[in-house]
């Protein structure tokens, strides 16, 4: 096993997350297809396109919890670039509870909506060892703090709070082992207008003051601008532009990015 | 624990069983679950679960790891919450005399297996005797975790972080860790286990006992162990450490005041006492001449009778 212990990663000048031919095969149809990358820490990556256009199969390939049909998906840990699919299953688990995270669309899919608020920022700090109730505990209402939730819901059901709060409650479950890399699955789909721009507010903000590498997966141009550093547009499982966010977004070159953006409404 | 072949004579043209009901093959198979449970203390070892003549979910677990142990000369006890005289106590000890034809007891120093639901004897068992569970739900992760592909990875790996969650819930909602059965405990530093609904007043005697213990959890499949002398902790958190139940008087029968106690409703006025859920503990300390508070009230009530022999229990 590796030692999965936090290492002080301080160097920037290492990509965090190297894609190299990233091919994912559905039988005979494709899921996404030979997409390489690279991500720096700090680094927030936007993947946009529409449904059906890979961008999920690519995150669960990126995420480790496919296995991609071709391609290499590499990790840097400990000062090693270590290939995620090389490693034995209990330590690609590990890693993923401890130095990534991943928030899901439906906050549902991320929260055990069975066990308090509390529990479920607590339940990645158990899983790494933490047996003493009181620290656990001042850690859950730090976060929930952080993500602008009432410490007195602590002890309540995620059944009991709004889709909004639902989705800041995932984003604190996550953030609280502090991982270096987070992946967002359309993290502010279902959410109404104001909602979102409150998470995306408090989203940019986390991200900027902790430093993660993110890649946020989405099909709302407002997030990759608001959001991203970098952009990459996929269309039927292949990456078809890439580049600075406003670059795509300002100046976009393939006739499909165009689409995208002429087809964003204005109010 | 004779590698028993021989069969129940017919006798009076009564059909032949052999010998302790399953046959060889069927007990074959068991006890190399067994030995593997033992090999692996805490790990839970599937068998091929028969089908046996009571309703599953009613100890046919324990009944196969019995029949799978028991020989000629084996002296069996079985208690049902604690008490030898329970219904389904009584039938299980006669099952065994009629199939096995062993001699069967309430004390617990004279027997050799000791099946059991809910409880482990007041009395400390010694390296001669063999403790078995009946288990309903052998999976500790279950209740948190629904698929069994998941939970086996999480055993596997040693993904315990789950259980504290669920004893996080606990102290979250009522101040301390409510579950009071049925508590996860953690067997020879490797394996979460869960020790069959007793409750968790029974844990500690769990640890380093020098009586070998067998669990079989018939509709589940799956057998687990527990070796002699092995180190069994009840998880806790550092600042919520493991307590049990206590009480704040003693049993209403034998003045007991370090068992484990049922409260018993009296009438419909609000009386009620605790006493002794080991039965035959109770019993014993009684004929030793221990006087509980509420004894002469019991007698009167007709609350309390001699202890049946197992002479008298029709075979």
């Amino acid at each position: 096993m590796l030692d999965l212990a936090p290492a002080a990663e301080t160097s920037t000048d290492e990509p965090i997350l190297i894609a190299d031919g990233v091919t994912r095969m559905y039988g005979a149809r494709v899921g996404c297809l030979d997409v390489s990358f690279q991500l720096w820490p700090g680094e927030v990556l936007g993947i946009v396109g529409e449904s059906g256009s890979g961008k999920s199969t690519l995150m669960r390939c990126l995420a480790g919890i496919d296995r991609p049909t071709a391609g290499s998906v590499k990790f840097r840990h400990s000062g090693r670039a270590i290939d995620l699919f090389d490693l034995d299953e209990p330590t690609r688990r590990a890693l993923m509870r401890t130095a990534w995270g991943i928030v899901h669309q439906n906050p549902r899919d991320g929260l055990r909506m069975g066990i308090s608020a509390g529990g479920n920022i607590g339940e990645r700090l158990m899983d790494s060892g933490c047996r003493h109730y009181g620290t656990i505990r001042a850690k859950a209402a730090d976060w929930l703090g952080r993500v602008e939730i009432d410490a007195q819901r602590m002890d309540d059901q995620p059944t009991s709070f709004s889709g909004g709060m639902q989705q800041r409650l995932q984003i604190a479950r996550v953030l609280v082992s502090e991982p270096r890399l987070v992946f967002m699955d359309e993290p502010t789909g279902g959410l109404d207008v104001s909602v979102q721009a409150r998470l995306l507010d408090l989203l940019r903000v986390l991200v900027r003051d902790l430093g993660l590498a993110a890649i946020i997966i989405t099909h709302d141009l407002a997030v990759a601008r608001l959001l991203t550093d970098r952009l990459m547009v996929m269309k039927e499982g292949r990456v078809v532009e890439e580049g600075l966010t406003d670059q795509v977004l300002d100046d976009p070159q393939h006739a499909y990015t165009q689409l995208l953006t002429s087809a964003v409404l204005t109010v | 624990m004779t590698t028993a072949t021989e069969t129940m004579p017919a006798g009076d043209g009564a059909t032949a069983y052999n010998f302790a009901y399953l046959d060889e093959q069927t007990k074959r198979m068991i006890r190399r679950a067994l030995l593997k449970a033992i090999a692996v203390p805490g790990y839970q070892v599937p068998f091929g679960s028969r089908e046996m003549p009571l309703a599953r979910g009613w100890g046919t677990g324990g009944i196969q790891v019995t029949a799978a142990l028991i020989g000629p000369d084996d002296v069996l006890k079985v208690i049902d919450q604690g008490a030898d005289d329970t219904t389904n106590a009584v039938s299980i000890r006669r099952f065994f005399a009629r199939v096995a034809n062993v001699a069967t007891t309430e004390s617990t120093t004279e027997a050799t297996i000791i099946q059991t639901r809910h409880r482990i004897p007041e009395t400390a068992l010694g390296e001669s005797q063999i403790l078995v569970y009946q288990v309903p739900q052998p999976e500790p992760l279950r209740k948190l975790e629904a698929s069994e592909a998941e939970t086996r990875k999480m055993h596997a790996w040693q993904e315990y972080g789950l259980m504290h969650v669920r004893l996080y819930e606990d102290i979250a909602r009522f101040g301390h860790v409510a579950t009071t059965y049925s508590y996860p405990v953690m067997v020879n530093g490797r394996y979460v286990m869960s020790p069959s609904p007793i409750p968790k007043f029974d844990n500690p005697k769990m640890d380093d006992m020098a009586a070998l213990q067998l669990f079989g959890a018939g509709r589940e499949k799956r057998i687990y162990a527990i070796p002699p002398y092995t180190s069994v902790k009840s998880l806790d958190f550092e600042d919520h450490p493991f307590t049990v139940q206590k009480w704040s008087e003693p049993c209403a029968l034998c003045g007991a005041t370090d068992s484990y106690l049922d409260e018993v409703i009296l009438d419909d006025k609000g009386n009620h006492m605790f006493v002794c859920s080991d039965s035959h503990f109770c019993e014993t300390r009684r004929a030793e001449g221990h006087v509980g508070p509420q004894l002469a009230e019991a007698e009167s009530r007709k609350l309390v009778c001699q202890p049946v022999s197992a002479d008298e229990e029709g075979r």
